[in-house]
């Protein structure tokens, strides 16, 4: 219990976590306020109010169908985030289940999970975006598949190099002679040990996802309308940009304040969490 | 050394074999019949039958593989469903624009991460370091296509100093040139790079902070070389490892960076290609331009693998 007082008294002393985490609890109220309120509906097309500059009604304006800015924007973190934890979790599912059992068995086992996420590098998401979309046609689910699969080899490999580490500590010996199974050892002492440094990759791999979702979506691979989300809001700004230049310069802020703080945090918790990861200041 | 350069020719060869199968198999077998993405659901069953003869889809899958993988190696393409025209020629007149972008970037990038990072590095903890790495901070969020729009934003709606996008061609006849053509591939070529020297800057500080603590360094100081002759000479090839894998990861990056700004500033290449063929459900166009970018960022960590043994002898198993 003080171990967690003590984490919290430095967490607040930490510049980096406290802005990052800021900026990212400002990121989940955004989407779970919307989920209930949102100024306008956001979807609502309004031609003879179009174009609109930022007033008291329409906080941000409206864009080239008298949609609300504001309220888009709001439930567009919805998007965000329902990517950024899909996309994580699928990597953070298989690849430490790769990693691990790369780890715990070794040998040729351990050779073909590195070799496969050698191999899985050649496919940034936005290939994999791109095969997926001719295929079965572009959409959310497209994005959060391509996205998951090129996280799970670098959990994969993350937690193969921190596990091997653990493997090698004298608790583990002490466990194997006791008679523990490679299966309970991992359970018991290798993930406990290994958490730390996966919390700290989840958070920045969180802040890729969003980004590549915000690129996929631009480019129309992404999130579909009528559901808000910024990277197409972009591409339709695009279209408005000699009129209404702001309307391209909503959304993109957005993207940057949310990467921002997720990065800023994961700088954070990777000081607070780990001092031997932690970088040279 | 030649032993360590044709085991990783080996793996270079094999790792494209097994992304060839993955890219064939995603393509032509997952979705069942191809030619039904192609037509759409309203098509008829004749028209699909000629449009299977005339894709070949009628021949067994291994048949197709290994036509498709030997017309590849012999430059013999298929057909392009949207252009009819052979997916090579599309792709080597695309490439004239990707390929120049790619190069300046990368070209911008390096060199403002590499004085960016060893400036950072050299004020270590004073006002210019600590600025560098905010600003960089910032570099890391935002997104290439967002960077692309505020260019577009800034030059070509408030200055009007150039076009909103597009690109003349690099032939005089065609009303382009070299210079035109340079100049449309600026902005883009910018957006690509800012973006990622915030990485590579940092990426870059720290590696020259790490190498400036070493031994050597003192040994270097010791027999009166200057602190600058010092950096040049000895710090920045040493710290130049990890520098390069990130340089590596990024030229993969890159390419599919390159997709999306060239979709921001309309230009006719390989990104601009791909995404027309996805809409136009030009499978054949897909599948290329796809193997040929997966080629492209295996051929890169092949590269850098190399680049490494070149840089540090240690790093040569096959002659330990």
């Amino acid at each position: 219990m003080s171990r967690r007082r003590d984490f919290w008294r430095r967490a607040r002393e930490h510049p980096s976590f406290v802005v990052g985490g800021a900026l990212s609890v400002l990121l989940a109220m955004a989407a779970i306020v919307s989920l209930f309120w949102q100024p306008w509906p956001p979807a609502e097309i309004d031609i003879p109010s179009k174009l609109q500059a930022p007033s008291a009604a329409h906080w941000l304006g409206t864009d080239s169908l008298g949609r609300d800015i504001a309220s888009q924007l709001l439930v567009g973190a919805q998007s965000s985030i329902v990517v950024g934890i899909l996309a994580v979790g699928i990597g953070l599912v298989a690849g430490v289940a790769l990693g691990a059992l790369a780890s715990a068995r070794r040998g040729w086992i351990e050779e073909l999970v590195m070799r496969l996420s050698d191999f899985a590098f050649a496919f940034p998401a936005l290939l994999s975006a791109i095969m997926l979309g001719a295929i079965v046609g572009p959409g959310l689910v497209t994005g959060i598949v391509a996205i998951g699969i090129f996280n799970v080899p670098v959990f994969a490999r993350l937690t193969r190099a921190a596990a091997n580490a653990v493997w090698a500590r004298e608790y583990v010996l002490a466990a194997r002679a006791a008679g523990k199974g490679r299966w309970r050892i991992t359970l018991d002492h290798v993930l406990p040990n290994i958490a730390n440094v996966l919390i700290v990759q989840a958070t920045v791999a969180f802040a890729t996802a969003i980004l590549a979702e915000a690129a996929l979506s631009y480019l129309g691979l992404g999130t579909q309308p009528p559901q808000p989300s910024w990277g197409r809001m972009l591409n339709e700004a695009q279209a408005q940009m000699f009129q209404a230049p702001l309307l391209a310069v909503w959304p993109g802020l957005a993207i940057v304040l949310t990467v921002l703080g997720l990065n800023l945090m994961g700088d954070g918790l990777r000081d607070l969490l780990d001092p031997k990861l932690a970088r040279q200041r | 050394m030649s032993v360590f350069l044709l085991k990783r020719l080996a793996t270079f060869a094999a790792t494209l074999a097994v992304a060839s199968l993955l890219v064939f198999a995603v393509l032509e077998l997952l979705p069942g019949n191809v030619a039904q993405v192609i037509l759409g659901e309203g098509a008829t069953p004749e028209s699909l039958a000629a449009l299977e003869q005339r894709l070949g889809l009628d021949r067994p899958a291994a048949t197709r593989y290994l036509a498709w993988t030997g017309g590849l190696l012999r430059g013999e393409t298929a057909l392009s469903h949207a252009y009819d025209t052979p997916t090579a020629e599309l792709i080597a007149e695309r490439l004239q624009v990707t390929l120049p972008l790619a190069a300046m970037a990368m070209a911008l990038t390096v060199l403002l991460a590499l004085a960016l990072g060893v400036y950072a590095a050299a004020r270590h903890r004073r006002l210019g370091d600590v600025g560098v790495m905010a600003v960089s901070q910032i570099g890391i969020a935002i997104p290439n296509f967002w960077f692309a729009i505020l260019l577009i934003l800034l030059f070509a709606v408030k200055l009007q100093w150039t076009s909103a996008g597009g690109f003349p061609g690099w032939r005089e006849d065609d009303g382009g040139g070299l210079v035109p053509g340079l100049v449309a591939l600026l902005l883009p070529a910018v957006s690509l790079a800012v973006v990622q020297a915030a990485i590579l800057a940092r990426m870059t500080r720290s590696a020259v902070l790490e190498a400036m603590r070493e031994d050597f360094v003192r040994t270097a100081r010791a027999k009166g070389l200057s602190r600058r002759a010092t950096l040049w000479k000895h710090v920045l090839r040493n710290a130049m490892i990890p520098v390069i894998t990130v340089m590596g990861l990024q030229l993969a990056n890159l390419v599919a960076g390159t997709i999306v700004v060239e979709n921001v500033f309309v230009l006719p290449g390989i990104g601009r290609l791909v995404f027309q063929a996805v809409a136009n459900r030009d499978l054949v166009v897909v599948r290329d331009v796809v193997m040929l970018l997966v080629a492209l960022v295996v051929a890169i960590n092949f590269a850098v693998d190399v680049l490494y043994a070149l840089i540090d002898p240690r790093l040569r198993p096959g002659d330990a």
